[in-house]
């Protein structure tokens, strides 16, 4: 511990330390919390911690028809199989059945009835995985099949949603587009995603005294996994402890969907009395959890003869599989973020919740944004085809503006716009015009080879859109060695959140970071706290934190300034120490005499976003504390003759207002962008025709690899752009916001495309936009070019 | 029993199941829990560990498996480095620049992308972008977006520091060459477990008799594919016979006629040996799967394995190689394009085995030229299986008639196969663009592909069809007197080609 040696410091010296701050406070670069132990191996996931005696592995029996009425569960066979202690069905659970986040329709096994293939029906618990396995092929569920819809245009027009329809509304839409010199319409499907967090859902569970249950759980909300887990095996909260160390990915894949093996192997520790694990291999994970949500895009777009929108009828139809889950919320969050960076003037928004046959589709980062950004952009390009203008010049046309057509849609006034003055910068750095032109040129030379490039803009509203959500609480303890204990509602997943709040902390006391130990969230040392999601894990848990550390740092100024009998302005923390005056105490002295003098050294910490509301019912409101921007640029090229592409250039410049951590901060900028490329390109989720999925590992469904990210890949941060907004230091939420800048890398391939006929012909190509995607609109492009040289 | 180093303990195991991955091994046998499982199907590189052997010189060579579709019989004779084992005092080098550059978020895939760095570096001393990029294109990372680890690679490969392996190189290689001196006891080497088992045949009559004396066991080599069964689909293996040991089926040799590659010769080596002559042969095997399935996968297996998408046979049948096929000590030499009788149906008798591939040097002469091109398409540029692969061979006259064609492709039918009736309208022919078109309806005759989720059946024979037109784009200006084979088959290599 730095301490005892700072304390054998002499006056001097210590006179000589306070002359500089601490080197990892709030803004400092400095590296993950645990990335030496992520390198050496020692950092611990769910899977990796000792294993208790007797404890039982899980295996389920999963639905293999889509929609159908259970008939009959045949148990016994399996279990007689040696080392199986139990099969366990709905019948078994001594609490409620349902683990519906919000609204109920998640049946934790299935009882009466299945509604995709992969639902859990039943769940085996023994000695060893393999045998429970083995198991799980000798339990024989007969299922009478029932009609399954797979298809969302066939769940909407039966009208078979999992919740009401909700529209935005602003303007007069129709007068809008009955006047519009120029319209179009169509229809855009946007593609699923499988999350493929590295780790698998994961959980294991202790039983304890009185009913309850110890958790392990990986999970990016424990506060939820705890009620389910107490409603499960009919317990009260208090006696169900959470504790989350740190995930192996979540990207919102872990936010509901990971309560169901915490709730299956709580309900057979309950019942047997024995420790449980329950991990999922991939393919059972593939198979069992949801995506994110599938869209189908329908819009009626009017604009003038400048490509200004005047106009805009828009459908989101999304496939939210067979419960509601988060996709209230989702849907939602893609209506609000239809107009991406583009005042809509007068337009109609409508979400729809299309109920399908396949498993539950969650929160994925973005949430919904992207989609609705996706549906946005598609309109941007058409425009811009039917107008022969450069795309980049109709989306400066539609940007918000500053003091004027800067209403939203939904009521809340842009403000803090950054978009233009962003967009020259991105423009002029990355040399937009003068590539351009070089494309033009070797499109014009290359018959086979063509290449694309396109500039797309973010802005991103953050806040949870369910108000309520938007609060955080904390709690900092510090030791009488200095030694600080921190721990907040946050859940670490890779994204760096414990190293930013230890900053912040750091940052409060002036000490370093070392002398912070952020232990695993726990459900016993902050209560009742929010999901890690909609990228607001800093900017709620950081406050909460802060005003943890501000409360202990008040107590210890009171006390110093009565101790040493001097103004509380003339105390000032520094770089592990405390300057009174002219005199100079390390930081621990200070805490071992406030010990002494009977000051508390632990306070809790709590925080709620101020300014926003929402009226749901009126879709209207302030639903987003502020807005993150961003801008990417991408140049690709296509093979015309096989649809195969390459990133070659991506130039980014992202806001994240003053940086918590500009290391972490452009992880987040990169790993986005990519993850929302894979998104766009190689990432096809593909079903068979009775609702079963295809691509369900790794070996058919394709993330991007090292060889797929852009050949020069330029990545800044805004500079000196503070948040206008009282956030954390005035920083900004970073986690979801940069995986739609790769919507440039889609919109570079469509132009790519388009140069084929001379950007004189209407394009759209689905998401994602696979190799054979892009060699059908080749094929589609040139049979327009061909029909137009005939008709000359 | 198998002999192998444990990091530089020695381990000896008689009982245990010779079904258990390595994976499974470290996690489950030994608590050494750094190593991930993220798939268990070898496509995510989580669980990627470094297995050191010696070469033909008893230079120590190191190689990164996936250590989830590895068997544990894999290890005889060799020395397993888990990622626990890099850090002594300090983090190993390229444990440092991991930290240094923002390798890791989750850390979840980190100790398998330390432990493809860490090969990487022990390998060679002059590192090219390239190898970089082929050396970790098997380690799937979802957090980072992989710049952060390319910084990574480029700091750990510009250290020249010598770690704790290297004082202890001569002791390594001493007890290797013990084990693999050490006269077997009962004649074999493997193991033994419950009503399982597994043999390692020392050489080639050993292999033989065991093949007669088993002919239901399961030949295992890389068992890149076999493993899989293991794991994705619960098989246990009664009886397996494992041929990395057997010298013979370890010899590579060319002479002035052929290649000659011995069954068990890894996918890596191919590649490199290959290189000089094919060159497109070996960039295809570049991109045929990860670094660290190639290091364990073989060229035999992939073609016993008889898979329509395996992209072995569309080359080898491309180049009309033939197999030399043994069963007891009788041989047989069979061209690859026999071998394939149906769907994952060969011409393999029970006890027969591929013993070597001989791929033919194709003749120079002064008064014609030939090419061969190899297309691999995918949704994903690397470690992806094929939608399609093309491998055509080509040689035309000084008039610029096509006097010799072999069109092979894999993913267009139930087995890798040649486009006979496309050939036939194009064999004597003046290779010109009137007369491929004209071919090219010869090709839907030829192939009826299936649609599955890597590609439509329109789209493989839309492809197919283009492919050819590539081959004629890419061929047009052969001249006589010099092959025409560099290497151009990605699509990043391919920009420059028209240019």
């Amino acid at each position: 511990m730095s301490n005892r040696q700072l304390d054998s410091l002499s006056h001097s010296q210590m006179l000589d330390k306070i002359r500089s701050e601490i080197s990892s406070g709030v803004g400092k670069k400095i590296a993950h919390e645990s990335a030496e132990r992520h390198v050496n191996g020692e950092a611990i996931y769910i899977d990796d911690r000792l294993e208790f005696p007797n404890q039982l592995h899980l295996y389920p029996v999963l639905s293999e028809v889509a929609h159908g009425l259970i008939k009959h569960i045949a148990l016994q066979q399996c279990s007689e199989l040696a080392g199986v202690e139990r099969v366990f069905v709905a019948a078994d659970i001594p609490g409620d059945p349902d683990i519906g986040p919000v609204l109920p329709g998640d049946p934790l096994l299935a009882e009466d009835k299945v509604e995709y293939v992969g639902q859990v029906i039943a769940v085996v618990a023994a000695s060893s995985m393999e045998i429970a396995r083995a198991g799980a092929s000798l339990v024989k569920v007969e299922i009478e099949a029932l009609p399954a819809i797979l298809d969302v245009k066939q769940a909407h027009a039966q009208q078979h949603y999992v919740m009401e329809p909700h529209r935005h509304s602003i303007g007069d839409a129709q007068a809008a587009l009955s006047k519009a010199p120029h319209k179009l319409s169509g229809e855009l499907l946007i593609g699923g995603q499988e999350h493929f967090y590295l780790e698998t859902q994961i959980c294991s569970t202790v039983p304890t005294e009185e009913g309850g249950m110890l958790v392990f759980a990986s999970t990016q909300h424990p506060s939820e996994v705890q009620k389910l887990v107490a409603q499960v095996i009919g317990v009260p909260l208090n006696k169900v402890m959470v504790d989350m160390r740190r995930m192996g990915g979540g990207f919102g894949g872990k936010e509901t969907q990971a309560a169901q093996p915490a709730c299956l192997a709580a309900l057979v520790s309950k019942l047997t009395g024995k420790p449980c694990k329950m991990r999922l291999s991939r393919e059972l994970d593939m198979r069992m959890t949801g995506k994110r949500h599938p869209f189908v895009v329908q819009f009626e777009v009017g604009f003038t003869d400048q490509g200004l929108l005047a106009g805009l009828k828009l459908d989101l139809l999304a496939d939210c599989g067979y419960s509601p889950d988060l996709s209230g919320s989702i849907v939602d969050r893609a209506m609000f973020h239809s107009d991406n960076a583009y005042y809509l003037g007068n337009a109609d928004i409508t979400g729809y919740r299309c109920k399908t046959h396949r498993a539950s589709n969650t929160a994925y980062r973005g949430f919904g944004g992207p989609q609705g950004m996706v549906a946005i952009e598609n309109i941007m390009d058409q425009i811009a085809g039917a107008l022969q203008l450069d795309p980049l010049q109709v989306r400066k046309l539609n940007y918000y503006g500053i003091d004027e057509r800067n209403l939203t849609h939904y009521g809340q006034i842009v403000t803090g716009n950054l978009l233009q003055e962003m967009t020259q910068q991105l423009e002029e750095s990355c040399e937009y015009s003068a590539r351009r032109r070089q494309i033009e040129l070797f499109n014009r030379q290359q018959p086979i080879m063509k290449k694309g490039l396109a500039l797309t803009p973010v802005k991103f509203g953050i806040s949870f859109t369910a108000t309520f959500l938007n609060q955080a609480g904390a709690l900092v303890h510090i030791y009488t060695d200095g030694s600080i204990h921190l721990n907040h509602g946050g859940t670490e997943m890779g994204q760096g959140l414990n190293t930013k709040v230890a900053q912040i902390v750091a940052e409060e006391f002036q000490v370093d970071i070392d002398n912070i130990y952020v232990s695993a969230t726990n459900t016993d040392k902050v209560p009742n706290t929010s999901p890690t999601a909609a990228s607001s894990g800093a900017d709620l848990n950081g406050k909460a934190a802060q005003n943890a550390a501000r409360t202990i740092k008040t107590r210890l100024l009171e006390f110093a300034a009565k101790e040493y009998d001097i103004a509380v302005e003339k105390i000032i923390f520094i770089n592990n120490h405390v300057k009174l005056g002219d005199r100079v105490i390390s930081f621990t002295q200070l805490v071992q005499q406030a010990y002494f003098a009977q000051v508390s050294l632990s306070s809790t910490g709590f925080y709620r976003t101020p300014k926003i509301f929402y009226d749901r019912d009126a879709a209207f409101g302030t639903p987003f504390y502020y807005y993150s921007f961003g801008m990417a640029c991408s140049e690709v090229v296509i093979d015309t003759l096989t649809g195969e592409y390459k990133v070659l250039r991506t130039d980014i410049l992202h806001d994240v207002g003053d940086s918590l951590n500009p290391r972490i901060d452009i992880g987040q900028v990169e790993g986005g962008f990519i993850q929302g490329m894979g998104w766009m390109t190689t990432e096809e989720l593909v079903w068979d025709d009775t609702g079963k999925l295809l691509t369900s590992n790794p070996m058919s469904y394709k993330i991007p690899a090292i060889t797929d990210i852009p050949n020069d890949f330029r990545v800044k941060l805004l500079e000196n752009r503070q948040n206008p907004e009282d956030t954390v230091f005035h920083s900004k939420a970073v986690g979801e916001p940069p995986f739609m800048l790769a919507i440039s890398v889609w919109c570079a391939l469509k132009d790519a495309v388009a140069s084929i006929g001379d950007h004189k012909h209407p394009l759209q190509i689905d998401s994602p936009a696979t190799p054979e995607a892009i060699l059908w609109a080749v094929q589609e492009m040139r049979k327009l070019t061909e029909g137009e040289q005939s008709e000359h | 029993m198998i002999e192998f180093l444990l990091h530089n303990d020695k381990v000896q195991l008689q009982d245990i199941n010779p079904n258990t991955t390595v994976l499974q091994f470290l996690r489950e046998h030994r608590q050494l829990n750094g190593t991930k499982e993220g798939c268990a199907s070898g496509d995510c590189g989580a669980c990627t560990v470094v297995i050191v052997q010696l070469d033909e010189q008893n230079q120590l060579c190191y190689k990164s498996i996936n250590a989830c579709i590895t068997l544990i019989s894999a290890l005889h004779g060799k020395q397993l480095i888990s990622v626990e084992a890099l850090q002594q005092q300090q983090l190993h080098s390229v444990q440092q620049a991991m930290v240094d550059c923002d390798g890791s978020q989750c850390g979840f895939c980190t100790p398998g992308f330390v432990m493809s760095l860490f090969a990487l570096q022990k390998n060679s001393s002059d590192h090219q972008e390239h190898e970089v990029q082929q050396a970790l294109a098997g380690n799937l990372c979802r957090c980072t977006g992989y710049r952060a680890i390319n910084r990574a690679a480029e700091q750990a490969l510009k250290s020249t520091v010598v770690d704790h392996f290297d004082p202890l190189a001569r002791d390594t290689t001493q007890s290797l060459i013990a084990i693999r001196q050490r006269p077997p006891k009962d004649s074999q080497t493997g193991l033994n477990y419950q009503q399982q088992q597994s043999h390692l045949p020392e050489d080639l009559t050993a292999l033989a008799q065991l093949l007669i004396d088993y002919p239901t066991a399961r030949i295992i080599a890389g068992g890149t594919d076999l493993a899989v069964e293991i794991t994705q689909r619960a098989q246990q293996f009664s009886n397996l016979i494992c041929v990395q040991q057997v010298s013979q089926l370890q010899e590579q040799q060319v002479t002035d006629q052929h290649i000659e590659i011995g069954a068990a010769v890894s996918l890596h080596q191919c590649q490199q040996l290959l290189a000089p002559y094919f060159p497109d042969f070996s960039q295809m095997l570049e991109r045929f799967a990860s670094l660290q399935i190639r290091n364990q996968g073989t060229l035999g297996g992939n073609i016993a394995n008889a898979s329509p998408i395996g992209d072995t046979p569309p080359a080898l049948i491309a180049l009309d190689a033939k197999l030399i096929l043994r069963r007891g000590a009788n041989t047989r030499e069979l061209p690859v394009q026999d071998f394939f009788l149906d769907y994952r149906k060969t011409a393999l008798q029970p006890s027969e085995f591929i013993e070597k591939i001989l791929i033919p040097l194709p003749e120079p002469h002064t008064d014609s030229d030939w090419a061969l091109k190899i297309y691999k398409i995918t949704k994903r540029l690397d470690d992806d299986i094929s939608a399609i692969c093309a491998a055509n061979f080509l040689r035309l006259n000084n008039r610029g008639e096509v006097i010799s064609i072999r069109l092979a492709y894999g993913g267009m039918a139930a087995i890798a196969k040649r486009a006979s009736k496309t050939e036939q309208a194009l064999i004597g022919k003046e290779w010109s663009y009137a007369n491929i078109e004209n071919a090219l309806a010869c090709l839907s005759q030829d192939f009826q592909p299936l649609s599955d989720f890597r590609a439509s059946s329109d789209y493989r024979l839309l492809v197919a069809e283009n492919l050819l037109r590539k081959l004629y784009l890419e061929t047009q200006h052969m001249c006589p007197g010099s092959s025409h084979s560099a290497a151009n088959s990605t699509i990043e290599t391919r920009i420059s080609n028209y240019v």
